[in-house]
């Protein structure tokens, strides 16, 4: 669209690193970021998956790589994310769904406060099903 | 008649990922990752692991729990780079790039929760 009488069209630009302008541009990007660490521990709990199907060798081996002080650390990190994550995420529930309950509103808290309660409960399931119920 | 596109499955999938990965990855990760490598509790024996993953309903769980994680990922992923390194010269190669990633992941996920036992 740019001919010899057109004006040119005026657009901003912005820098690359536009997201360490704000705490909150820097929450975003942060949770953006998780993402990467998401998949990480995905790929990390596969391999887990892997070893317990190659028998009780392969999962000693998968634990004694696991406690490599790098993994750890890269885990750590990696749990940071998730959590992080997730606290953002539920907080989010009430703005993305709207539960009507006899034509009103449910508040808000109350959404956010049932999402956290079914994390609680759904952790607490995991930890009774690793550890051995 | 407006354009069908795929992107609202995508978005879909992102935010039942979102609430997959919320609810059940913080827990196993602070316990395969943290808590057992950093001797905090001593970890499951073998027998016991692979008696859980055998059990049909795990192995769904943890099939759509690592799918849906793929694509929430691999969405979130996109617009990292869309948005925070404005990299939108590339889109079709990213997207293929974050979509392939989880559709190749999806399957690896399903070929290992399935070849168990």
């Amino acid at each position: 669209m740019y001919t010899n009488y057109h004006p040119r069209w005026h657009r901003k630009p912005m820098s690359t690193y536009w997201w360490l302008e704000r705490r909150s541009y820097l929450a975003f990007i942060l949770r953006e970021v998780s993402s990467v660490f998401i998949a990480w521990l995905v790929v990390f709990l596969m391999l887990l998956v892997r070893a317990v199907g190659r028998g009780d060798a392969s999962y000693q081996q998968f634990l004694d790589w696991s406690a490599r002080p790098l993994l750890v650390v890269l885990n750590i990190v990696s749990l940071s994310f998730v959590v992080f994550h997730a606290i953002t995420w539920f907080n989010l529930a009430p703005k993305a769904m709207v539960v009507y309950v006899r034509q009103r509103p449910v508040p808000g808290h109350l959404i956010a406060a049932s999402n956290y309660l079914a994390w609680a409960v759904a952790s607490g399931l995991v930890a009774w099903l690793v550890l051995g119920g | 008649m407006a354009k069908r596109t795929i992107e609202p499955l995508l978005w879909l999938l992102f935010s039942a990922g979102g609430v997959a990965s919320a609810m059940l990855i913080p827990a196993l990760a602070l316990l395969f990752g943290v808590a057992f490598p950093l001797g905090w509790l001593s970890p499951p024996s073998h027998e016991h692991l692979l008696a859980v993953v055998l059990h049909p309903l795990t192995r769904l769980v943890l099939f759509f729990l690592f799918m849906l994680s793929m694509f929430h990922s691999a969405h979130r992923f996109r617009f990292t780079l869309y948005d925070g390194l404005q990299i939108k010269h590339l889109n079709e190669v990213v997207n293929l790039l974050c979509y392939g990633g989880a559709v190749v992941g999806s399957v690896l996920g399903a070929y290992l929760l399935w070849q168990i036992g």
